[in-house]
């Protein structure tokens, strides 16, 4: 093997890893500028941004109101404190329903933009078919189940 | 496949279509990339020191590509909106430190590649594994008392009379039947996950009870109390085995979590301060870490040359290095472990030893990253503690080989021969890349796509 070649091996491994390198970058540059198809976190953030002033009159949830399970009717007023749900007396929203976790799921205020989350239930809260595996943006007639119970918010 | 399944789903909410980007494209691409660059180290090695092509090229090149392939399936079934850098960067990781101690396994007439590469195998099959036990990262913090405990125990295990086993003067070995296992690195994960645990607990009385105490905001004793008993249990057993480098790893990565869970950066001058105090008493105390501070005053008083051979290598290697198999990494004592740093940094010089550094700091910035996306105050802490973990110890470890700070022992992440440790930190990636998954997920739609057949509907929206 000749002196040349083993150089020129060299340099170009080197000049391949720190492609690698810019190769990755690249594929960063996206999350970084947020190019083309915007992801949905980016884009619920971007959206809460633009839409925190005018929201503010066109109402954030001020109730939220059991419409179907054992409590139907039920409801509490929404001021900007968490509000859990679950079978457990220290929940906010005590319910009856038996396929409800003593600490089922909570709505959280941050930042103009009500959360639900799930506190690790049992059966799982549900917005529409999907199960809950993180705080998803919840609004005026957003529905969510725990159970057999159905929550909705209400201005 | 998994890209099948979903496109009717994306179909019918098509209104507001925003099809994610799950990126499992760019992953393969940067993945084959990745396979190429090792099996290019691997030939070059061989090329450099024995001047010929080696004759399992071509088989080392196919069992890398499986393997990354392998694991590449299980993420885009189990996670598939994972964010696509952190897999190719690992193997590139994996394949530099594979070619690396191959390349000294040449000169010594070892054969460590090909225990590294069983144990890589066996790395590649828990983090299969983890991907397919854990579908939501949030089950890890239900139980943190327990995982904190099970981190005591895991590093209270050395220290047991009969599987207790200890190399080169520190007692962090474990025998079980013929197999040697260093629990500690188990230990990083787990107490990383139990930290996150009781933080996410306690973070809102640990921000806003307590008093002010020298322009630091002092939580209450019972607020902290559990993670204190804790994190000393864990800095005294480690200072028992005689091992510096860990106790850093995990004080480091605790202060750096309760900064993170309360965001008061008090914390840090608090830590800085009691590194700086812990450093001094060790100084003064621990026989151990004296000779490691004389070493790095004077690295030529020592015998065996460790420090002062790995700077004479950086030295040789310069800018662009000598070129892989041309160097004499061979002749810094222990080089496949602690020192692999600098081994690499002699045959791949500066301008190589940048690149991996980069590597490393990349993918702390995508663990960082999903900790920014996620939602949940536990994913975040998670995401934040392994990639702050990583990022000090892979500063620790090539900080002690270049000589900016005390030799402390701790391997390089993914590069250094050692089982227990490459396993680990295969676990630890399949945890960000878990996530990940969590954090770039799309928030789950308002409008349910409804079907007839979904009988057990319970929301029905009008």
């Amino acid at each position: 093997m000749s002196e040349l070649t083993l150089t020129v091996i060299r340099l170009g491994f080197l000049a391949v890893l720190w492609l690698l390198v810019l190769s990755v970058t690249s594929a960063m540059r996206a999350d970084l500028f947020g190019v083309r198809p915007p992801k949905p976190p980016k884009q619920s953030r971007a959206a809460a941004r633009q839409s925190k002033q005018p929201k503010a009159g066109k109402g954030l949830p001020s109730r939220v109101v059991i419409v179907e399970g054992p409590d139907t009717g039920r409801s509490v007023p929404l001021h900007g404190a968490p509000v859990t749900f679950g079978r457990g007396d220290d929940c906010t929203l005590p319910l009856a329903d038996e396929y409800i976790s003593t600490q089922h799921a909570r709505l959280r205020f941050h930042e103009g933009q009500w959360y639900v989350e799930d506190l690790g239930s049992t059966n799982g809260t549900y917005v529409g078919h999907e199960r809950l595996t993180r705080s998803t943006p919840v609004n005026v007639k957003s529905r969510f189940r725990l159970g057999k119970t159905v929550v909705e918010l209400r201005k | 496949m998994s890209l099948n399944q979903r496109l009717p789903r994306s179909e019918a909410t098509d209104d507001e279509a925003v099809v994610p980007r799950r990126g499992r494209g760019t992953e393969l691409l940067l993945l084959i990339f990745a396979v190429g660059i090792s099996t290019f180290a691997y030939v070059n090695v061989d090329l450099g020191a024995l001047g010929e092509v080696p004759a399992d090229a071509m088989a080392y090149l196919g069992g890398f590509f499986v393997v990354s392939c392998v694991a590449h399936i299980v993420i885009r079934i189990r996670a598939p909106y994972a964010d696509p850098v952190i897999l190719p960067i690992v193997v590139t990781l994996c394949g530099l430190g594979l070619a690396m101690i191959h390349r000294l396994d040449l000169a010594d007439d070892s054969s460590h590649a090909t225990t590294q590469l069983t144990w890589m195998l066996v790395g590649v099959a828990l983090f299969i594994t983890v991907l397919f036990l854990i579908r939501d990262h949030r089950i890890l913090a239900r139980y943190p008392y327990l995982m904190g405990l099970t981190g005591l125990v895991l590093l209270i295990l050395p220290l047991m009379p009969i599987i207790g086993h200890s190399i080169r003067g520190a007692q962090i070995w474990i025998r079980v039947g013929g197999m040697s296992f260093q629990p500690n690195e188990a230990a990083k994960i787990v107490l990383t996950i139990a930290f996150a645990g009781f933080l996410v607990q306690t973070r809102d009385a640990l921000a806003l009870a307590g008093r002010r105490f020298l322009g630091v905001d002092l939580p209450r004793a019972r607020d902290l109390g559990p993670i204190l008993i804790v994190w000393l249990t864990a800095l005294g057993i480690l200072t028992v085995q005689n091992d510096v480098g860990p106790s850093v790893l995990l004080f480091g990565s605790f202060v750096l979590l309760i900064y993170i869970a309360t965001e008061r950066i008090s914390w840090i001058i608090l830590g800085l301060m009691l590194i700086g105090f812990g450093i001094y008493a060790a100084y003064n105390v621990v026989s151990h870490v004296r000779q490691r501070f004389d070493l790095w005053l004077d690295p030529f008083i020592d015998p065996t040359g460790q420090l002062a051979q790995s700077l004479f290598g950086l030295a040789y290697g310069g800018t662009i290095g000598t070129g892989l198999g041309q160097g004499h990494p061979d002749m810094i004592p222990i080089a496949e472990s602690d020192f692999i740093g600098a081994a690499l940094g002699e045959e791949l010089g500066l301008a190589g030893l940048t690149a991996i550094i980069l590597l490393y700091a990349l993918l702390v910035s995508r663990g960082l990253r999903a900790s920014l996306v996620l939602r949940d105050p536990f994913g975040k802490l998670l995401a934040a503690g392994l990639a702050t973990g990583l990022l000090l110890q892979v500063f620790v470890v090539l900080g002690g080989v270049t000589r900016l700070i005390p030799m402390s022992g701790l391997t390089t992440p993914f590069l250094a021969l050692g089982g227990s440790s490459l396993v680990m930190n295969w676990v630890l990636v399949a945890l960000l890349i878990r996530l990940s998954d969590a954090a770039r997920r799309p928030a789950p739609t308002d409008k349910p796509t409804f079907t007839d057949d979904a009988v057990t509907q319970v929301v029905r929206v009008p």
